[in-house]
């Protein structure tokens, strides 16, 4: 979706605040926010990129005005409600309100404090086996598709139409699209392709700028 | 602000710290589901507070500066040679190397969220993640440097690269002049944070606030 968090280019947001002592954490809250949402993922009610959908699919004004962990907030909850885990009365009440307490989740899902380690040590490889061969080859010219899907992608705006390089083949990876929508993980060729910067940006680019991004091979078409 | 105003259509009645007392609530609605375990939570915070951090990369950062044979593995395959130093997992599992020189520098950043990669750096600063960063360092990476007090040569190329995928970066600094001496211990000391996402240059036996 053309949502507001596809920021490349956009103009107005000023200076970069950059702080002196750089605190990990700008509250308690934050830090439970980071451990709920990586031990609500850990149910295994959606993926990565149905969180990140959760996140940015967000009226342009809330997302803005939202700090970065009260959006991965307002993303976790709506995803707790969605697929049925809590409601919206017991965030109300603070309580759960069913008797129900084991609802839909898997045995052994439940992110214990002794599996931590080993959990955020493990990770979760999106590379799947390929059958076929990547479509391009490095050093091939292709153009960003000037696609505006009202699902979540990856192909940020300001690429778009854009012609640039295939600079190598980075794998073969779930394809965030179909993932994002319940419709599989779809693995497809990952690219990464460079753009110059007067390709994206005009005559007036800042010299010497070349500015890449790791694009599934249906972002792509030959130019 | 009301004593009973609303997010996402329910409503708090701690109008002191509303986020707070959200942020509460959903850790005991699930708590009292038996689906989260508090420690876990603290665990993890503790994790990414005292064990995942920045050292990690500064460390792979200096094995790449004084074994060549190290640097060409790393260049090649990331994801094995930072594995061989023990570092890996979420959010570092797709890992790739860059490397700075006098003609080329490289900045990383997420335009779309905010994809870093946690085993070698933790987790990403404020900056990183806000729409100042994300929204120009693709357009006028010269001037955002600049702000950071980075000011490279008008011949030096710069290369960003837009995390869009799982594909996640670690920038090699250039090696500081006058190191000869430094043992890899102390040369990784020199590799600031900055300096491996691109917003910096590695710091020089002069102006390290560790040596």
């Amino acid at each position: 979706m053309n949502g507001p968090h596809d920021l490349g280019g956009v103009m107005g947001f000023g200076s970069i605040n950059i702080e002196p002592d750089e605190p990990l954490f700008h509250a308690e809250w934050e830090k439970r926010v980071l451990g709920l949402t990586l031990c609500a993922g850990a149910l295994g009610h959606w993926n990565l990129d149905i969180s990140r959908h959760a996140r940015e699919n967000r009226h342009p004004v809330d997302y803005y005005s939202s700090s970065y962990y009260e959006i991965w907030l307002k993303g976790l909850e709506r995803l707790l409600i969605r697929y049925g885990v809590l409601t919206a009365d017991e965030l109300s009440s603070g309580h759960a309100l069913t008797a129900d307490t084991t609802p839909h989740v898997m045995p052994g899902r439940v992110l214990t404090a002794d599996r931590v380690a080993a959990t955020i040590s493990r990770g979760g490889s999106v590379e799947r086996l390929a059958t076929g061969e990547p479509l391009y080859e490095p050093g091939q010219t292709v153009r960003a598709a000037n696609d505006h899907l009202v699902t979540h992608t990856r192909l940020p705006r300001y690429v778009r139409g854009r012609v640039g390089a295939i600079e190598s083949v980075a794998g073969h990876h779930v394809f965030p699209d179909t993932n994002a929508a319940g419709e599989g993980e779809q693995p497809q060729w990952l690219y990464t392709v460079k753009f110059d910067g007067t390709e994206l940006w005009g005559a007036n680019a800042e010299p010497g700028l070349v500015v890449s991004v790791d694009a599934w091979e249906p972002y792509l078409e030959s130019a | 602000m009301g004593s009973d105003h609303t997010h996402d259509g329910h409503t708090h009645d701690n109008h002191f710290e509303p986020i707070e007392a959200r942020v509460r609530a959903l850790e005991t609605v699930l708590t009292e589901k038996q689906l989260i375990d508090p420690a876990a939570i603290d665990a993890i915070v503790e994790t990414y507070q005292n064990d995942i951090g920045p050292r990690n990369g500064a460390a792979v950062v200096a094995r790449a500066w004084t074994d060549d044979e190290f640097a060409r593995w790393l260049e090649s395959d990331a994801n094995a040679a930072i594995e061989s130093m023990g570092f890996g997992g979420r959010q570092g599992e797709h890992m790739r190397a860059v490397f700075n020189t006098a003609e080329l520098h490289n900045v990383v950043v997420c335009t779309l969220c905010s994809c870093y990669p946690w085993p070698v750096l933790g987790l990403p600063p404020v900056w990183y993640k806000s729409p100042a960063y994300r929204s120009r360092v693709v357009i006028e990476p010269r001037a955002v440097l600049a702000e950071f007090g980075l000011e490279l040569p008008e011949t030096t190329k710069i290369r960003v690269w837009d995390s869009t995928a799982e594909m996640r970066y670690l920038v090699i600094p250039i090696r500081p002049d006058v190191t000869d001496d430094l043992s890899e211990a102390q040369l990784a000391d020199l590799v600031n944070r900055n300096s491996m996402i691109g917003t910096a240059v590695a710091d020089t036996v002069n102006t390290s606030k560790r040596l």
